[in-house]
């Protein structure tokens, strides 16, 4: 334990600022077999007009800190210690002994401290217009007829900067934007002017621009109103653009407090330095210092032509024309052999569409994927099942979610073997020991093979999912958000595997990303795209420093720049179309 | 003053902090554990759902073993004894000399006729002890068929004396006999007819879930107009329709036919349901991928994810069948006597001055299918809440 002097004497300073502190709060969880200290001794302050990140791999007990100084505890869990303070002008509120459905808390949650969740979708009702959603929070909290509040619910609508917001108030959830049912949340919590502001990880299910305005927006509402924020995030990009102080958690923990600089530029905990290194590490193109060195050949191994799918567009049964979409439109590209190429765009930009469609998994709608292995060229799109077959074993797939790509019902060695059984080209003895020798290739434990995937981490499991991709000696892997799922230290240790797998096997990567900073550390060329249609396709270094197109330019400036002295994201270049 | 905590001299730790709950026992590593472990872990946690399932195999138990566990065989008739109430079990005797020794015993019944309604009645005669052992030698049967034997596991000491717990029938019939002989047929007609809904159900659910498209859309139409039948009025014209000259055996297994031909259909909807949710998920396009035919993907990777879940729908699906069994019987055109099945039983009880007088007639039987029933339904919601062990 630590004090550091000068951070006493800011805080003695400050203290008339401060609207809430936690002190010495721990929260305890009865699991089946064990109490989990979801957090221990935490202390923090909250000060008027300032934000305080508390950032944290997951698991780290960030978010029901967060909850907990609303009181909102589920039902295993309990304040075991410590007190949670709200400054009051008739004296200190301690939310941690006030009754769960007391009216004071009622009045508290959504009163005095206001909440913006994760998931927008979720966190507002399908049935009920925006309007009425905000509308009731309104009332909740004022003496006001219907007819102010709607007023009131309009001026809030506007001042999240919803375009026509009388219009708007009568829409339904599933006509916003994610973008949008954020602001309308946002708005939501608002209603009753809290002095405080939790936002848990309000952006993560957004995009990279999507996010860039949101923040941008939370910032501008947080300081014109001075309220206090306390920002919930894993992201030490979106930490260096909008904290002024910083929390790093760490299993319940607050391993580290300070100043953003402080954190960013001298991190005293080992903890924070491995945060960071892994953050900074993926601002770099990783790629380029493993290449071998000999230039990539020019031998293509892959190549798109003229790539469409179109959603949709069939006549309905009744004769009428029914909406269509296109999801990917007209996209050509070459795979060179050994190159890293990524597919970067936001979501609904057609980029898992088409990697799809490279394997057919999904029938492109018009165009040819033609495959270049040892043999003749392989036209993919006019194969026949075998012949697909034969394709699959040379272009494997690497999957998102590592819970839902391996089946929980098989063990580790019958995972990584299904494909080596179904080639039928090893069995028994050999089988097992060319699991083993993938399992060791991927940086697992060989012994480990007779587990389930319940036993693994989420990293473990998709090493897993690697293993079973590089069973028959593959050309091509297609990763498709790979390292989407994962905590940024993992993500890291990911991509360095694949690096590092490739140096010793012929492979060549697709690798499909909303994450620049991934695709920037992973690939030797990226391709952009947006709305169907591949934008900007260019060296890695390229796109990243020196994009050429409108579109390129605004989604990299938007993505946060984990340095807090050059903050990128808050003078990022728009783009309108 | 306020301290900072901050513990930057400390390496990061390697685990979230917790404190076991029971300190003596370490928790057991589940990671080879398989998935009927982890399904038996989850539904042992169920207490309703373990005593449930307690019950039903006391009831199995009951049904596989009914000859030797009935007092009595459940034809055999007495006429002195018709409607005769339950008669109590003690266990100690007052001996002439005041002494009270144990002795398993009933008390006999002295029968008295009102002359004026000629309606008998019983008193229970404290007198008169019939002694009652365990293991006694009694009316002879053929156990399962197959071999002679006389034993029975609790009655009458003396082969002529009377013993009836329950209480007898019209026609002076051992009820205990015959609602432990009536087990047997109630319980097994419902695990035959599962079995054949289980068999169409899983093979054109899978069909239809697997193959979506026409497939689908005829098996679920024809679904739709099979359970679209009002049920009695069908049962009724195919039962009626069975020949009088049939054995009751053959006319079991029809009913059962007949019962299970319109149970399939949730069966089916069911396990359709769940291969499309199968057939969307990462692990099986994986199995795909990995080069593995139609039927490799169905047979190693969805079919063993199903199993659980069948093995609740089907637990789910038993009570109907004995319910159905029991509708049947008690409206007369189900299984007719010598067969005796809890509907059997319940027909007897049809008119009010059974249910006046001699009211054991329809508890027993009742009772049974009631606990029966509610018993596989708490065991099935159990097991469908411990079917899928991996969801958080």
């Amino acid at each position: 334990m630590l004090t550091s002097p000068e951070m006493t004497a800011r805080t003695a300073d400050l203290d008339e600022d401060v609207v809430l502190e936690v002190q010495d709060l721990s929260l305890d969880f009865r699991l089946r077999t064990e109490v989990l200290h979801a957090a221990r001794n935490v202390n923090l302050k909250l000060r008027r007009g300032k934000t305080l990140c508390l950032v944290g791999e997951s698991g780290s007990g960030k978010s029901v800190t967060a909850r907990a100084l609303m009181h909102i505890i589920d039902r295993n869990g309990a304040i075991a210690g410590g007190r949670i303070l709200l400054k009051d002008q008739k004296g200190d509120i301690d939310i941690a002994t006030l009754d769960e459905r007391g009216k004071e808390l009622l009045s508290i949650r959504g009163g005095r401290i206001g909440l913006i969740f994760q998931e927008p979708m979720s966190s507002l009702s399908p049935v009920h217009t925006i309007g009425s959603q905000i509308i009731e929070a309104v009332r909740l909290h004022s003496r006001m007829n219907k007819s102010e509040a709607r007023e009131r619910t309009i001026d809030l609508l506007r001042q999240v900067e919803i375009p026509n917001p009388d219009k708007m108030v009568d829409r339904y959830t599933f006509e916003f934007s994610g973008g949008m049912r954020q602001r309308a949340m946002i708005a939501m919590a608002l209603a009753s002017d809290p002095d405080i502001l939790i936002a848990d990880e309000p952006t993560t299910a957004l995009d990279v621009t999507t996010q860039a305005e949101i923040l941008d927006l939370i910032k501008r509402l947080q300081e014109s109103r001075s309220m206090a924020m306390l920002l919930i995030t894993h992201d030490m990009g979106v930490v260096a653009e909008v904290a002024d102080e910083v929390a790093v958690m760490h299993f319940g923990r607050i391993v580290e407090f300070g100043s953003v600089d402080e954190i960013f530029y001298t991190p005293k905990h080992a903890y924070t330095q491995r945060l960071l290194d892994s953050t900074v590490k993926l601002e770099q193109n990783r790629r380029a210092a493993t290449r071998v060195e000999t230039p990539v050949g020019q031998e293509i191994i892959l190549s798109a032509r003229n790539l469409t799918k179109v959603y949709g567009a069939t006549k309905g049964w009744l004769g009428g024309k029914s909406f269509a979409l296109k999801a990917v439109d007209d996209v050509s590209f070459d795979l060179r052999a050994g190159e890293n190429l990524g597919i970067v765009g936001e979501s609904g930009s057609g980029k898992t569409t088409l990697g799809r469609m490279l394997l057919r998994t999904v029938e492109p709608t018009s165009g040819d994927v033609t495959f270049f292995g040892q043999e003749a060229p392989v036209e993919v799109t006019g194969l026949s099942k075998r012949g697909l077959r034969d394709f699959h074993r040379q272009v494997r797939l690497v999957f998102q979610d590592p819970f839902a790509s391996l089946n929980p019902r098989m063990t580790v060695r019958d995972i990584v073997g299904d494909p080596l059984v179904v080639a039928s080209t090893l069995s028994g003895k050999a089988l097992d020991d060319r699991v083993a020798e993938l399992l060791e290739l991927v940086g697992l434990d060989p012994a480990m093979r007779e587990r389930y995937p319940h036993a693994f981490s989420g990293g473990q499991r998709q090493r897993i999912g690697i293993a079973r991709a590089l069973a028959l000696d593959p050309r091509i892997i297609i990763a498709d958000e790979a390292t989407a799922a994962l905590d940024v230290s993992i993500r890291a240790q990911i991509l360095d595997l694949l690096l590092s797998i490739q140096k010793r096997l012929d492979l060549s990567f697709i690798f499909i990303s909303h994450d620049i900073s991934v695709v920037r550390y992973f690939c030797d060329r990226v391709a952009v795209m947006h709305r169907g249609k591949l934008v900007e396709l260019g060296t890695a270094e390229q796109i990243c420093t020196a994009p050429r197109e409108a579109y390129t330019k605004s989604l990299i400036s938007a993505v946060p720049n984990p340095d807090p002295r050059n903050k990128r994201m808050m003078h990022r270049t728009r783009f309108r179309a | 003053m306020m301290t900072v905590h901050t513990f930057i001299d400390e390496e990061p730790e390697t685990g979230p902090s917790t404190t076991p709950l029971k300190p003596s026992k370490a928790t057991s590593d589940m990671g080879d554990a398989n998935q009927w472990t982890l399904i038996w872990y989850k539904f042992s946690r169920n207490k309703l759902a373990v005593v449930s399932g307690f019950v039903i195999l006391f009831f199995c138990l009951v049904g596989l073993f009914a000859e030797v566990l009935a007092p009595s065989v459940p034809d055999a008739s007495r006429p002195q004894f018709t409607n005769a109430p339950p008669q109590n079990l003690g266990f100690f005797v007052t001996d002439a000399d005041g002494s009270s020794r144990f002795q398993l015993h009933v008390t006999g019944y002295t029968m008295e006729v009102d002359p004026a309604s000629l309606r008998r009645s019983y008193v229970v005669d404290p007198e008169q002890i019939v002694p009652v052992g365990l293991f006694v030698q009694g009316a002879p049967y053929k156990m399962w068929g197959l071999f002679d034997a006389n034993i029975h596991l609790l009655g009458p000491v003396n082969h002529d004396d009377t013993m009836y717990l329950l209480g007898t029938d019209r026609l002076g019939r051992d009820l205990l006999s015959r609602l432990i002989h009536g087990t047997r047929i109630s319980m097994s007609i419902g695990l035959v007819g599962v079995s054949i809904s289980l068999v169409l159900g899983v093979i054109l659910g899978a069909l239809s879930g697997f193959y979506g498209g026409v497939v689908d859309t005829v098996i679920q139409r024809v679904i739709e107009v099979i359970s679209s039948m009002p049920t009695i009025p069908l049962w009724l014209g195919l039962a009626a329709a069975i020949p009088l000259t049939w054995s009751p055996l053959m006319v079991y297994f029809i009913i059962t036919l007949i019962v299970s031909l319109f149970g399939w259909t949730g069966l089916a909807r069911e396990v359709r349901g769940r291969f499309f949710a199968l057939r969307g998920e990462d692990f099986v396009t994986a199995a795909k991928l990995d080069g593995s035919s139609e039927r490799r993907v169905i047979f190693r990777h969805i079919l063993p994810s199903l199993t659980s879940h069948i093995l609740a729908v089907v637990t789910l699906a038993l009570p109907t069948m004995i319910v159905a069994e029991t509708a049947l019987s008690f409206l007369g055109i189900g299984l007719k006597a010598p067969i005796v099945s809890w509907g059997v039983l319940l027909q007897e009880a049809q008119n009010v001055r059974t249910i006046a007088n001699a009211s054991w007639q329809l508890v027993w039987p009742a009772g049974a299918v009631v606990v029966t029933v509610l018993a596989y339904n708490f065991l099935g919601d159990g097991l469908r809440d411990a079917a899928d062990p991996y969801e958080a």
